[in-house]
């Protein structure tokens, strides 16, 4: 199976996280902001230059940068990010 | 853009935290909770201080503290800066953390944002663990019904073990039951059992063995046993040497713990949790805790107002119209100030120059000496008046319409909008906030730079605050600007013109701080940029009353009283040296005859320079300066409208290139010497300072001299 990140969503698009790649400090901020392997994530849109993009992470929107986005490996990609809020 | 005494200045920064044993009789109690879930909103109706509100995170940064009183109990509330947790990236979850561990907090308020409890928990949890006098304050209940969320604190409270009350900070709602339960905690009355955080088995044994090794040794009134130890296992550098100043305690010295440790370790290898799973394992189990927490007790209905905030978002933040937006938005604030400042400028100059005539009339009743009456009347009265006609209008409305905005929340998507640039440059996308911040006061935006992460991004938002134009400069700008156009008034042309000239001139300043921390990012503060999240707060109906009310006595008064203090004294200054003999001239016109070869070269002359060098404690009073200085050694005694200020500047050899390396020149040059002091307060270096000093001025200098140039050399191409 391919493996996507969170950087790969396009907006509109929820997926679950399947592993944290960041280190350190990013790392811990992913983690402290809930986005833990499990978790469901949309994301919500992007910024004019497409970079960052805002996700919606535990009923918070959260603007990350596209380097960040992608290590964040995610799967179940899938439409609809008026399903759940 | 918290911008009040306390913000600036000599308050800006606040000393560590003492156990302060003195006023036993009290209670004290900190709000502690994520950015941006009302923080500030609460304590302000709790103690009805004013304590500047904005619906952006990080507003707070430095700790405030205030009273809360009913007919029979006190209580001391302290706000601390918001965080995501207490295992602190940032100097303000550092100041948070230290003061809930190691302060004298009796209580510790959990603000949680009604709308994402799940994630508002992650904290709170986290301080339960340290102390159990916690409550929780569910806030934003307005807000989390209208976009369907519905939680239910009677079932929240049964699985946490600690108080939890609903409340709506903006309207009072649940205060009184929140200070109840505040002062129930506090005397430790709630008779409940906290929940804990729920750790691997192998995790658990081990804080166990430390809890034992560590119990002899720890103070009564400190963080909990087994917080302590979750700490010393993680091993962080950091807090185990935070530990080891509050408490007096040191691992590494004491044998017993730290046989404890080796042991501890041991189980932690043995299970395969060593380093950063261990970290992954103990973030994870708070998570999910959290969500176990949550679960069955938050009721969702249909989210049709969220998906309209998401709306106006992708609005705002569209691929097309995204910037240009944000540009007409802030022309379209400028043109109103504009606008509106023009009349309520002209009736105050004319009533207060009516008034100095008066002044001198009393004068001469009293038979007052002429240079006394020079100085009070010609010198301190003049320019003050010319402060407060010039000033009080574009602020009395630029002001509260930003405020709005920023109520609003609309900074937060500027931050993400600009956020790419930022980027490119190696630096922060939070910089645009304390770039916002700018825009109030810069001595301000340099202590908000505190919520950017990373001592380097922070640096260079320091170093290039000052290039955003301050409340100082904004109605200098402003009044060269309407100069300019003064023959042709009240058009609405002109003042549109302004507008778009001014929004030109605030968008240089925006790209100069681009490019200043390209330069700095490449040169001396090389380095990748860092991790960067930033939270977007759904939209709030700003509470336009309150806004009206605090920003005209908040900041208008406030910078006003500021800059009239500076420019009373400055007046009597170059009164005196317009009026002492000196050479063949005055000490005036000898000091800008010295300068002013100089200052030709930058387009400039030598009493605009000179202006700027006397305005140094306050960037208001340069244009009431060269003021004086014209009319110090020209004739026009009365200076009551526009149009004669622009005759006097004409006369004054003033042309448009003069007009624009002034503009340029305001826009670029020294900070001020509030802004001064707080660099070098923040930086703790006179090296960055004298470097905030000198990048914003040599590029003001430069800019200056290739305008003042490359017109010359046009001119001249010209009449060849």
């Amino acid at each position: 199976m391919k493996e996507y990140t969170l950087a790969q969503l396009a907006p509109g698009e929820c997926a679950q996280v399947e592993r944290l790649c960041a280190k350190a400090g990013m790392r811990r901020r992913m983690q402290e902001i809930g986005l833990i392997p499990g978790t469901q994530v949309c994301c919500m849109f992007q910024s004019p230059s497409g970079d960052p993009a805002a996700y919606r992470i535990r009923g918070a929107l959260i603007a990350l940068r596209r380097q960040d986005a992608h290590t964040v490996l995610v799967k179940d990609v899938r439409k609809g990010a008026q399903e759940w809020d | 853009m918290g911008l009040t005494k306390h913000s600036t200045g000599v308050y800006a920064v606040h000393g560590t935290f003492g156990r302060e044993e003195g006023k036993s009789g009290v209670i004290k109690a900190a709000l502690a909770g994520n950015p941006n879930v009302g923080k500030s909103t609460l304590f302000n109706a709790l103690t009805g201080m004013d304590q500047h509100t904005g619906n952006w995170p990080g507003k707070t940064v430095t700790c405030a503290s205030g009273y809360w009183k009913s007919r029979d109990a006190g209580c001391m509330l302290i706000d601390l800066p918001g965080c995501y947790s207490l295992l602190a990236h940032s100097e303000e979850e550092a100041v948070a953390r230290d003061y809930i561990c190691f302060g004298d907090a009796d209580a510790v308020i959990a603000v949680c944002d009604a709308c994402c409890i799940e994630r508002s928990l992650n904290l709170a949890l986290q301080i339960m663990e340290i102390t159990p006098h916690v409550v929780i304050c569910l806030n934003l209940m307005d807000e989390a019904q209208k976009s369907g969320v519905l939680p239910n604190a009677v079932l929240l409270q049964e699985r946490l073990g600690v108080p939890v009350v609903p409340t709506c900070a903006r309207s009072g709602l649940g205060l009184e039951l929140l200070m109840q339960a505040v002062q129930d905690a506090a005397t430790g009355k709630t008779g409940q059992t906290a929940v804990r955080v729920k750790y691997p088995p192998a995790l658990e044994r081990a804080i166990a063995g430390m809890q034992n090794a560590l119990c002899p040794c720890m103070p009564e009134n400190g963080p909990s046993l087994r917080w302590t130890a979750l700490r010393l296992l993680e091993g962080d550098a950091r807090m185990t040497q935070a530990l080891a100043g509050h408490l007096g305690l040191a691992p590494h010295e004491a044998p017993a713990i730290e046989k404890a440790g080796k042991t501890a370790q041991n189980i932690l290898k043995a299970a395969g949790l060593a380093q950063q799973t261990l970290h992954d394992e103990i973030i994870e189990s708070i998570v999910h805790t959290a969500e176990d927490i949550c679960r069955g007790a938050v009721s969702r209905a249909a989210a049709s107002k969220t998906m309209r905030g998401y709306r106006i978002d992708r609005l705002l933040t569209g691929r097309r119209v995204g910037i240009p937006i944000m540009v007409l938005l802030l022309l379209f604030v400028f043109w109103l100030t504009i606008k509106g400042a023009n009349l309520p400028s002209q009736l105050l100059s004319h009533a207060l120059f009516a008034l100095e005539r008066t002044l001198h009339q009393a004068a001469a009743w009293m038979e007052m000496p002429a240079w006394l009456e020079g100085l009070l009347i010609d010198g301190m009265y003049r320019v003050l008046a010319w402060v407060v006609s010039v000033m009080l209008p574009p602020m009395a409305i630029f002001f509260p319409l930003f405020t709005l905005l920023e109520d609003l929340g609309y900074l937060p998507r500027v931050a993400f909008n600009l956020d790419h640039c930022l980027h490119r440059c190696s630096a922060c996308g939070k910089q645009a906030l304390t770039m916002a911040m700018g825009f109030g006061c810069n001595a301000a935006g340099v202590v908000g730079c505190r919520i950017i992460d990373s001592p380097r991004e922070r640096l260079i938002a320091i170093l290039t605050n000052s290039f955003v134009p301050c409340n100082g400069r904004f109605p200098m700008l402003i009044s060269i600007l309407t100069m300019l156009f003064a023959g042709t008034c009240g058009r609405f042309g002109t003042s549109m013109l302004s507008a778009l000239l001014l929004t030109g001139l605030v968008l240089l300043g925006v790209l100069m701080t681009f490019a200043a921390s390209r330069l700095l990012s490449k040169t001396v503060l090389k380095g990748m940029p860092s991790f960067f999240t930033l939270e977007l707060p759904p939209y709030r109906r700003p509470q336009v009353g309150k806004v009206l009310v605090r920003s005209v006595f908040d900041r208008t008064l406030f910078v006003l009283g500021r800059a009239a203090a500076v420019a009373a004294p400055a007046g009597m200054i170059i009164w005196i040296m317009a009026n002492t003999p000196f050479g063949d001239g005055t000490l005036l016109t000898q000091c800008a005859a010295l300068l002013d070869p100089f200052a030709r070269f930058f387009g400039l002359d030598g009493v605009i320079l000179l202006a700027f060098i006397l305005g140094f404690p306050a960037n208001e009073i340069v244009v009431p300066l060269i003021v004086m200085g014209y009319l110090a050694s020209g004739s026009i005694a009365e200076m009551a409208s526009l149009e004669a200020m622009r005759t006097l500047f004409a006369e004054n050899g003033w042309t448009w290139v003069t007009a624009v390396c002034t503009m340029l020149f305001s826009l670029l040059h020294w900070p001020c010497s509030t802004t001064c002091l707080t660099i070098y307060r923040e930086t703790q270096s006179l090296k960055w300072t004298a470097a905030a000093f000198v990048l914003p001025a040599a590029a003001g200098f430069g800019l200056c001299a290739v305008v003042a140039n490359g017109a010359r050399l046009a001119q001249y191409l010209l009449a060849v």
